[in-house]
C-alpha cells in the first residue's frame, strides 16, 4: 500500500519547481508579448521549436549549451516571424499563431524523421546535467528542492526577476507599456513602436524557446515530437492567473507545475487509470481560468497599430 | 465568376507559396520536390481508389472546419474540434454498440445525434466559460482537447474496451448504426454527403437566418450587437454549441462510417486540419469543402509519397502551417507581388484584370443597353 508520504514529500516539490520551469519561461514570454499589444498564442510552437533546436544543435556540437543557444536563436526567429505577420502586415494574430504552431509540430517531426530517422523521439545527446549550490545545498529542506537541479531553473528564476526590473523599473519597461497601453500616445512622445514591438516579440519568442530547450536538454536529452503537450497554453494560462506579472507568472507556474508533478507521482503510484491522472493538469488550468479571470485586466485592447 | 476569382486568388496564391516554400524544404533535405510532389497527386487521384481515400479523409476535415468557421463567425477561436470530434466519436459508438435490434431508419441518425450532441456538449464548456466568466476560450477549447483524448483513452481502455482486451477499442457498432461505404474497396462514406448537406446548412443558417444573423453580428462587434439588442452572452454559447456539433457530428461519421467501431487514436488531427482548412478556405463553407479536398489528398497522396520517395508524412503539416502563415496576412502576399518576388506575372495580370473587369462588364452591359 502506498501512503500519502511516498507522494506528498520534499520531492515533490522539488519536482513542482522543475516542472514549473518551462511553464515559468514561456509565460514570461507571454508577458513580453501582450505587454507590447499582440497575442501570442504561438508559445507552443515556440517551444515545440526550442525543445527540438536545442537537441539539434547539442546533437552536432556536442555541447548543451550551444544546444541552448540553438534553441533561443530558433525562438528570436519565430518571434520575429509572428511580428512580420501581425505587425508589419497586419495579419491576424490568433491566425499566425496557429500558423506556427502547425508549422512547428510539422517541421519538428519532419526533420527529426529525416535526421535521426525515427518519427518518434530522436537519439539522445548531451544534456545540462545539474549543478549544486555549495551552501543552498546544505540547508535542510529548501537544499533539497533549491540546492541541486538543472541550471535552466537558476535562469528562470534570475529571468523573473530580471523581466520585473525591466518591465517596471528602466525607461526601457515604460516604453514597452506605453507601445501596449497606448500606442499612438508612445508614438507621439517619440518611440519607435514597430521596433519595439519586433524587439519584444523576439525576446518572447527566446524565452518560450527556453522553456522548450528546458524539456528537452534539461530534463529527457533526447527530443520526441510535440513533446510540449499543450504546455504553451497552460503558459497562457498562467501568464493570465499572474495577471501579466513576472512574480505572478512565477506563481501561478508554480501552482501549474504543482499539478504537473503531482500527476506524475500520482501515476508512478498507479491509484487510478493513468488516463484520467494524466488529464488532471488541463482540468486544473480549465478550472482555475474560469474561477479567476474577471479579476484581470490584459494590458491592451491588441488592436494592431498603423501610423497615420 | 469574376467575384469568385478575386475572392478566392489571395488563398490560391497562398497555397502557390506554401508549395514553393515547402519545395525549399524538400530540396535542403535531399528530396526531388518534383519527385514528392507528383508522387502525392498520382498516389490521391491517379486512380479509383486514390480519389476514394482523398475524399475519405477529406470528410472528417470538412466537418472539423465548418465547425471552426462557425465559431470564427461569431469572433470565437474554437481550436478544440479535435476534443468535440473525440467526444461525438465516442458517444455515437456508445449508442452504436447498444440497441442492438432497432431498425436501420432509427439506430443511424439516433447515433449520428448522438455524435453531434457529444461535441455540443463538449463545445458547451468554454462557450459558457467564455460567455459568463469571460475564459480565453482558445486555451479552455485546447485544453479540453487533451482532456477529450484522455477521456475517450480511459474509456476504451478500461470499462468499454472489446474482449479479449489487447487492443483499446470498442466492439463494432451494429449493422443498423453502420454508415453505409459507397466506393469499395476505398473507406469512403455516406458521411460525405452528410458533411456537404452541412456545408449548405451552414451557409443556410448563417446568411439567411435570424440566428445566423446575431452570430455574424456579435463576430463583427459586441457592443454594437448588445446596443441592437442582441443577447450577446447566448450567441456565444449558441455559436460554441453548433460548432461543437458539427464536429461531433464528423467524429460520428468517421466511427460510423469509417471504423464501425471506437479506436483509441483514430483521428490524426482532423481537429487541427479543420481549422487550417477553415482559414484556407476563405472562411465560407463551400471553400472549406475544397480547401478539405486538398488537404484530404495531401493526407491520403502523402503516404504514397511516402513509400514511393521515403518523404516523411510530416511534410503535410509542413505545407498546411506555412499556408495558414500566408493566409494570415493577406498584405504580405500584395506585398510580395508588388516586389514581384511571388506571384508571376501571368497571375498578376489576371489580379487587375479581376480588378478592372466587373466596371468593363458593367460598361459592356450598359452599351448594349443603350
Amino acid at each position: 500500500m502506498i501512503s500519502i508520504i511516498d507522494i506528498i514529500n520534499v520531492g515533490l516539490f522539488a519536482a513542482t519547481l522543475r516542472m514549473a520551469t518551462p511553464l515559468v519561461f514561456a509565460a514570461l514570454g507571454g508577458i513580453f508579448s501582450e505587454r507590447v499589444g499582440v497575442v501570442n498564442i504561438a508559445l507552443e510552437g515556440m517551444m515545440l521549436t526550442g525543445a527540438f533546436t536545442g537537441v539539434l544543435a547539442s546533437f552536432y556540437t556536442g555541447n548543451a549549451w550551444l544546444g541552448v543557444l540553438g534553441a533561443v536563436l530558433a525562438g528570436g526567429l519565430l518571434g520575429l516571424l509572428h511580428a512580420l505577420l501581425t505587425v508589419k502586415f497586419v495579419g491576424n494574430q490568433i491566425v499566425s499563431g496557429t500558423g506556427i504552431n502547425i508549422l512547428a509540430v510539422g517541421i519538428t517531426a519532419y526533420l527529426s524523421q529525416v535526421i535521426w530517422g525515427s518519427r518518434g523521439a530522436s537519439q539522445s545527446v548531451n544534456g545540462l546535467g545539474t549543478i549544486s549550490i555549495p551552501l543552498l545545498k546544505d540547508i535542510p529542506i529548501l537544499g533539497e528542492i533549491l540546492g541541486s537541479t538543472t541550471p535552466l531553473v537558476y535562469i528562470m528564476l534570475i529571468l523573473v526577476v530580471l523581466t520585473y526590473v525591466v518591465l517596471f523599473r528602466t525607461p526601457m519597461g515604460l516604453r514597452i507599456r506605453a507601445v501596449g497601453e497606448h500606442p499612438a500616445a508612445a508614438d507621439t512622445a517619440g518611440i519607435n513602436v514597430y521596433r519595439i514591438k519586433y524587439l519584444c516579440l523576439m525576446i518572447s519568442g527566446m524565452l518560450a524557446a527556453l522553456g522548450g530547450a528546458f524539456l528537452s536538454l534539461g530534463q529527457l536529452n533526447f527530443f520526441v515530437s510535440s513533446m510540449t503537450g499543450g504546455r504553451g497554453f497552460i503558459a497562457l494560462a498562467a501568464m493570465i492567473l499572474g495577471g501579466w506579472m513576472p512574480f505572478g507568472a512565477l506563481g501561478a507556474g508554480l501552482l501549474f507545475g504543482f499539478t504537473d508533478a503531482l500527476q506524475m507521482r500520482l501515476q508512478g503510484a498507479g491509484l487510478l487509470a493513468p488516463q484520467i491522472i494524466q488529464a488532471i493538469p488541463y482540468v486544473v488550468t480549465v478550472v482555475v481560468l474560469a474561477g479567476f479571470v474577471r479579476k484581470r485586466t490584459p494590458p491592451s485592447d491588441y488592436k494592431p497599430y498603423e501610423k497615420e | 465568376m469574376v467575384t469568385l476569382l478575386r475572392a478566392t486568388l489571395p488563398q490560391i496564391v497562398a497555397i502557390v507559396l506554401a508549395f514553393l516554400v515547402g519545395a525549399i524544404v524538400l530540396l535542403a533535405t535531399g528530396y526531388s520536390p518534383i519527385n514528392a510532389y507528383l508522387a502525392v497527386i498520382k498516389g490521391a487521384f491517379g486512380d479509383i481508389y486514390g480519389i476514394g481515400q482523398t475524399f475519405t479523409q477529406a470528410t472528417p476535415i470538412i466537418f472539423t472546419a465548418l465547425a471552426f468557421i462557425f465559431a470564427f463567425k461569431c469572433g470565437l477561436f474554437n481550436i478544440g474540434a479535435e476534443g468535440q470530434l473525440l467526444i461525438g466519436g465516442f458517444t455515437a459508438a456508445l449508442v452504436g454498440i447498444s440497441f442492438g435490434d432497432l431498425p436501420v431508419y432509427i439506430h443511424l441518425p439516433l447515433a449520428l445525434l448522438a455524435g453531434a450532441a457529444g461535441g455540443a456538449l463538449w463545445g458547451f464548456i468554454p462557450g459558457i466559460l467564455k460567455a459568463r466568466l469571460g475564459a480565453h476560450e482558445v486555451i479552455t477549447s485546447m485544453m479540453l482537447s487533451y482532456v477529450a483524448l484522455y477521456i475517450t483513452s480511459y474509456m476504451v481502455n478500461y470499462p468499454f474496451i472489446a474482449p479479449p482486451g489487447w487492443v483499446a477499442q470498442t466492439v463494432p457498432v451494429t449493422p443498423s448504426a453502420e454508415l453505409p461505404r459507397i466506393l469499395p474497396p476505398t473507406q469512403l462514406s455516406a458521411s460525405i454527403f452528410i458533411a456537404i448537406g452541412m456545408a449548405v446548412m451552414t451557409t443556410l443558417i448563417l446568411d439567411k437566418t435570424v440566428l445566423g444573423y446575431e452570430v455574424r453580428a456579435v463576430g463583427l462587434s459586441t457592443s454594437a450587437a448588445k446596443s441592437n439588442g442582441i443577447n450577446v452572452k447566448n450567441t456565444v454559447v449558441f455559436a460554441f454549441v453548433m460548432s461543437g456539433a458539427l464536429a461531433g457530428l464528423g467524429g460520428a461519421g468517421e466511427i460510423l462510417g469509417v471504423h464501425h467501431r471506437f479506436i483509441n487514436g483514430f483521428s490524426p488531427g482532423y481537429g487541427f486540419d479543420g481549422l487550417a482548412v477553415g482559414l484556407i478556405g476563405g472562411l465560407n463553407p463551400i471553400g472549406s469543402v475544397l480547401a478539405a479536398i486538398l488537404i484530404g489528398a495531401l493526407r491520403a497522396g502523402g503516404m504514397t509519397m511516402n513509400t514511393v520517395t521515403g518523404v516523411p508524412i510530416d511534410i503535410v503539416s509542413v505545407l498546411q502551417g506555412l499556408v495558414v502563415l500566408f493566409v494570415a496576412a493577406p498584405r504580405l502576399i500584395s506585398y510580395l507581388s508588388r516586389k514581384g518576388l511571388a506571384t508571376p506575372r501571368l497571375v498578376k495580370s489576371a489580379l487587375a484584370k479581376a480588378r478592372t473587369l466587373p466596371t468593363e462588364i458593367k460598361r459592356i452591359f450598359r452599351r448594349g443597353g443603350s
